[in-house]
This record gives structure tokens, sequence and C-alpha cells, in this order.
């Protein structure tokens, strides 16, 4: 693996790499002292064009407990803001002797324009609407985790499919794994051709949710009924918000995720949220492993030649 | 001053000559077409045995950015691509900076053609002042100056009420109305073809459906108003089917197409090329399809390029913020001959009929246009349909790079072309 831009082209090789690598760095985060000298000497830049304080944290955190230098240029403070082009700034950051990028931006294909133009290795850390495959790992990494197998599980990812990088990551992963994967969610917020992906679709949540092992909400971003997509909050939240009473059409042990953040109340009940009534939610704990997933990306692109590999 | 050119294939369309002459010209208007060594007497002879000579190619649809954004393509770059393509002649559309959207833009791109052109150059005059959509340009300036046509090229009218008044000056002054066909509200922040390939790279679509919502509304309107209307840049088997009915009622329309949107689809885009981003986008299969059918039985009046050149930076983007558009006159002769004449949609007769005679029909130029009748201007393009050869975008005589088909191997080639008399011969950009 050079890079890390997508679950479309990585294979399942790779992504049991990943997974397993995460499972060995979690124990890491489990002990008090959460430092290791696995990547002591490396350094990651994350250049982030959209605002993100959890994803970009998260990738902090997973560089200082190996040990690497975690450097964030603030796009809105540097020469961006003076006009740069992306090319000119990523060959900026390259000189600066980075040893790997994380990116993410609003484009659609920045990542992999990143890729093309740089000799270092390039995370994908959510472009346009097109993946975010460290996330997609995490929620396979917490799935695995509760279910023991992704194979032959149904996943129905509920909400903005149309403008979700988070939907995309999760389907190629999921599919590659042998699982099978749902889009539900009104017409106006599924992709054109959506029936061509290796996907069943749904709009509605009753059905789409039918036998589900896993429930992964997406978040609904409120300017989309502005773009006259919804009517109203209210409305989708009575059709398409996955409440303790909606998830009883799925299995009862399923599993709800949610990449946040969450609008409590719109796209997720609280008590979902929040894990009462006997729903398994697996929220928090999505986020502890999207530092262990993090971690493992690193480590496989910056260190895993010549450095010491995990331990447990 | 005599010139003969001798012992070529001469193809002319216009009056159903496809045969082994010579072509006689004087004092840069053309004689006539003899039978091979019959013409002679104190004329300098090049030899095209072995070549095809045609009508000097038209293009009634390319960016030559000048004035404005030179650094992209200029009048005198722009024209040498024509004249390397095989082109004579080419109408400029008005998306300058300026826009041409005064008598005077269009005065000063008729004389700077003139001193450094290798082809002809007749402007298209904006619809709207500086193309903002609203208020009507002073067309019968931009006419009286030398504007060929009215277009809302790059910068589509929006609303019905624009469209009407434009085409009804249209009619007052005789000129056609050059559409580019899409509703901008069903486009919003689209970089490519609505679909499976857009949905899995993430990136916004345009959906077919813009196009053809737009090309339905402007036929109606056509057919209120009377105006010639000409459809620019078909990409839509949708398009294809409005087209075809409105010409079985009669109605005034006409439309083109470019190679690109029957050689590559939306699929070109994977990877996030750029160079595959253009609008209309490349479509889908079943498009391709339905073009080379509206080629085949007619309904496509023309064949053009929409050349529209790019710095090589302004590409090197995010595949949605480069901006749209490709190079086409170096490419389009070859294009049309390996994936159309070749294969056998179209004879060659009937496909330098849509780069000649159609498109001077479609403007409306006079008789002399288009063709190598006794005493038309002695405009001429010379081929080498044999030359097999790959597109190397290092090699073309534009000043900008942006080519999809770089690498592709190709057959057919422009020797050299004549224009009012005057012979123009370019080698390679490298050599």
């Amino acid at each position: 693996m050079k890079h890390l831009l997508s679950l479309r082209e990585t294979s399942r090789e790779d992504i049991l790499y990943l997974l397993d690598t995460a499972v060995a760095f979690r124990e890491i985060l489990a002990r008090p002292v959460k430092k290791v000298p696995t990547l002591r000497g490396r350094a990651m830049v994350t250049l982030f064009y959209e605002n993100s304080t959890r994803t970009r944290t998260s990738f902090e955190m997973a560089a200082k407990i190996m040990s690497a230098e975690a450097i964030n240029i603030a796009v809105a403070q540097s020469s961006v803001a003076k006009g740069e082009s992306l090319k000119d700034t990523l060959l900026t950051v390259q000189a600066l002797k980075a040893d790997c990028i994380v990116l993410r931006h609003s484009a659609s294909g920045a990542a992999q324009f990143a890729a093309d133009h740089l000799g270092i290795p390039v995370i994908n850390a959510g472009d346009g609407r097109h993946e975010h495959p460290t996330q997609g790992l995490l929620d396979m990494l917490t799935i695995r985790h509760h279910k023991g197998d992704l194979q032959g599980l149904t996943v129905a990812i509920v909400g903005d499919i149309l403008h979700s990088r988070v939907a995309r990551s999760n389907l190629w992963g999921l599919t590659r794994m042998g699982a099978n994967v749902r889009f539900v969610g009104p017409r106006t917020l599924l992709p054109p051709d959506a029936d061509k992906l290796p996907v069943q679709i749904f709009d509605d949540l009753r059905a789409g949710l039918e036998g589900a092992d896993v429930v992964n909400v997406l978040r609904l971003q409120t300017e989309r009924m502005e773009k006259g997509l919804l009517p109203s909050l209210r409305e989708y939240s009575r059709l398409f918000g996955v409440s303790v009473k909606s998830l009883k059409a799925a299995k009862p042990d399923v599993l709800v995720l949610h990449p946040g953040p969450m609008n409590r109340g719109v796209e997720i009940s609280a008590d979902v949220a929040d894990g009462a009534q006997g729903v398994r939610s697996a929220i928090e704990e999505q986020v502890t492993n999207g530092v262990a997933i993090r971690m493992a990306a690193l480590y496989v692109l910056m260190g895993a030649q010549g450095a010491p590999a995990p331990e447990g | 001053m005599r010139l003969i050119l001798a012992g070529g294939r001469v193809v002319d369309p216009s009056q159903n000559v496809d045969r082994e002459a010579d072509l006689l010209i004087e004092n840069g208007s053309i004689v006539n077409i003899v039978n091979v060594g019959e013409a002679d007497g104190g004329a300098e002879r090049i030899d095209v045995r072995g070549l095809c000579v045609t009508p000097g190619l038209i293009d009634i649809h390319v960016h030559l950015r000048e004035p404005g954004f030179e650094y992209k393509e200029d009048i005198e770059s722009g024209t040498r691509a024509a004249a390397a393509g095989g082109f004579t002649r080419v109408c400029c559309m008005p998306n300058t900076n300026p826009a041409i959207d005064t008598a005077a833009v269009v005065r000063q791109i008729l004389e700077r053609a003139e001193q450094v052109g290798s082809a002809r150059v007749h402007p298209i005059g904006a619809a709207t002042r500086a193309m903002e959509g609203d208020q009507l340009t002073e067309m019968a300036e931009l006419q009286a100056a030398g504007a060929v046509a009215i277009s809302d090229d790059a910068f589509p009218l929006q609303h019905a009420d624009t469209v009407r008044h434009v085409m009804e000056y249209c009619v007052m002054l005789g000129l056609p109305l050059m559409t580019h066909n899409e509703d901008k509200r069903l486009t919003e922040k689209g970089a490519m073809n609505e679909g499976y390939t857009a949905t899995v790279m993430g990136i916004p679509g345009m959906p077919r459906i813009a196009e053809d919502i737009a090309v339905a509304r402007n036929i109606l309107l056509a057919k209120l108003t009377g105006c010639r209307l000409h459809l620019l840049h078909i990409s839509t088997a949708g398009t294809v089917e409005l087209l075809r009915r409105a010409k079985a009622e009669g109605a005034p329309v006409t439309g083109e197409a470019c190679p690109h949107h029957w050689t590559l689809t939306d699929e070109a885009c994977n990877g996030y090329h750029t160079d595959a981003k253009m609008n209309p986008p490349l479509r889908t299969q079943e498009d391709i399809e339905a073009i080379k059918e509206g080629l085949a039985d007619g309904t496509i009046d023309c064949i053009v390029t929409d050349h529209a050149p790019h710095a090589g930076y302004e590409k090197e983007r995010e595949f949605e913020a480069a901006p749209f558009g490709i190079l086409g006159l170096e490419t389009s002769f070859p294009l049309v001959y390996t994936t159309l004449v070749k294969p056998g949609l179209l004879s060659l007769s009937q496909a330098i009929a849509k780069m000649t005679v159609n498109a001077a029909r479609v403007m409306g130029f006079p008789e002399g246009v288009g063709t190598l009748r006794a005493g038309a201007a002695a405009d001429v393009a010379v081929f080498d349909l044999d030359k097999k050869w790959t597109v190397d975008r290092n090699l073309v005589q534009s000043k900008s790079k942006n080519t999809p088909f770089h690498g592709m191997n190709v057959e057919g080639k422009a020797s050299f072309t004549v224009v009012g008399g005057r012979v123009i011969r370019l080698t390679d950009g490298a050599q």
C-alpha cells in the first residue's frame, strides 16, 4: 500500500491487514501510558480544507501516540487564502519534508490528485462526496468487534446517501468483505444510478431496516432543506429518523452506528444515541476505534518498513 | 498567379465530385476541376497524387480566446491549429474578455485575423451584454461590423422571454441563433454527466434532461418566432430525437456534434481526468449511438470542434474546480475519418459535407463558401488519408495541450491548406 485513497480501490487483503493492525493498536489505547516509539522521527501533516475537529484530532492523537510529529496546516490562515493552488500547497508541504499527508478537501478526487503529484503517502481524510476510507474502516472495525465477522451481515445505511462519502466508503469496504449493504433514504437524497451499485435501495425506513444486523445512521446536513431536497427536518425525522420504534424492524441485537456529529432528534433519537432501552449503540466506541484505525494507517503507510512491529 | 493541385482525389460534396483530377486556382479563386494532366500553362504545380483535395474545412464553433485570454490561445495560434487540422474558416464564440458584445470587438478580431490569421475568422456576437443573460446586445451593429451569428455559448440563456426577444431580433436581421442548451438549475455545481460514473466518483452530475429541456424550449420558441435556430454541441439521445422531430415538422432548426461526444463516454473522466471535462459533458454509449445515427441520417447537419483551449495549470486542478473544455481543431478530421468514415458510417463525401458545405448553409454563408465551384474563393484542404499517426499533445499548434485524445492512434492528417490561393503548410510543433 502506497496511499489510502479509497476503499473501492483497496483489496480485501489490505483491508484485513489494516483492521488486524488496528486491533493490535487498540491495546495501546487501553494502557495508562499511551505512547510507543513506533513512528519516532516521522512527520505527519494534516491539511484540512474543511472544518473537522473530530477527524483531525483523531489523526493527531494517532500520530502522537506513535511518537510521530503531527503538524496541522490550518488552511484558512495559510497561503491558500492568498490564492495558492492545491498543487502548489501540496508540493510545499512535501518540500517541508513531511513523511505523510492527511488531506481533507471539499472536492471529490482531491486525495487522488495529491497522490498523482506527490512522492509521499497520502491518506484521504474525506474528499467531497467521494470517500472517507478511515471512517469506513473504523465502522468495519466496530462492526467486526461486535459481530465477529462481516461476511453475510446486512448493514443498512440510512440518510443523505447522495452527499455522503461515508456511505460510499462503507459500501465498497463492506461489500468487499462479504456484507450486504442497503441504502435507505428519501429519493431526493439517493445518488443517480444507485441501482447500478452493489446495494439494495429503500425509500421506506421500515422496509430498509427489516432484518438488519447493523444500522449506520448518517448525519443530515440541515442546509439540504434550503436546496429544496427536503420539506422539513420535522417530516424527515418522522419518515427517516432512527428511533427505538423503527429499530423494532431490525434484528433484536442490531448494532447502531453514527459517524457524528449527531443531530439528536433529527436523524437519530436521543435514546438510540445514548443506547437506552436496550439499544446497542457503539457511537463512542467508533471514536476510539477511529484512533486505532488511523494508527494502523499511519503505521502501514509511514513506518511498516524498518519500524518495529506493533506489540500484541 | 496560377496554382495547380495536381493529381489528387478531389472530393467536393457541393457538386458531387469524387474523382482524381487537377484543381486549378488563379488569383485566389477556383478556376476549375479538370482531368489529370489537362491543366497547364505557367502555373506553380503542387503534386498531390495519393492525397485527398477537399474544400477547406469550416468549423463554426471554436473559442479563439482573444481578446482577454491570450495565455490560453490567440487568433494567431488558434488559426494555426485550424490550418494544421485542414480548416480554412472558423467562427469564434463570443465568450472573450471583453465579450464580443460590441462592434468594436468584432472589428478588432477581424483586423487581427487579417494580420496574423492562418485561416479566415468570423466572429459570433453575444446575445446579451457581457453575456449576462439580461440586456440584448446591439445586434444590428454587431452584424454590420461582421458578426455572422448570435450565440449564448458558455452562458446559456435561462429565461424564455430573453430567448424569445433575441430570436425576434435575429429574425429581423436574418441571423441564426446558436444556442448552448442547458437548464442551469438542473446542472448546478455539476462537473460531469450525471450517472453511475459520477456517483462512484462523487462528482455532482449534469443530467442529460437539462439539455433536452432547454432544446425543447428553444425549438418551441424558434417555431413561434421563425428564428433560424442552431443547436450547439449536441450530446444527448434526447436532443437528437427532438431535432429529428422538429425537422420533420419543418421547423427552422439545425444541429451540430463534436467528435468527443461520439468517441468518448463519461468513463473517460475516471481518475479525475480534467482533460475529459467539457460542457456539455461526455455522456453514455446510448448517446453515442444516437449521435452517430443522427449524423448518418442527416438529422445532425454539421461537425464542429468546440475547440476550447485552457492553460495547463488551469486544468491541473481538482476536477470540480477545473474549467470546462478541450482542444479540437487538430484532431477533428482524423477522428471523423477514423471513427465515422473508415467504419463505413459516413462516406468520405458525406463527412466532408458536414465539415464544409453543410456548415456554410447553417450559417447562411454565400454560395461560394464551402465549395470548389468555379469562381469560389480558393479555400482548399489537402489530406493524407493513409497517414497513421498518434495524437501527441506536445506537438500541437495550439498554445494549450488539453486534449483527451493524447496517445490515441488515428488515421488521416491534413497536409496543407490553401486560403484565398495562399498555401499554408505547417510542420509539427516539435520540428
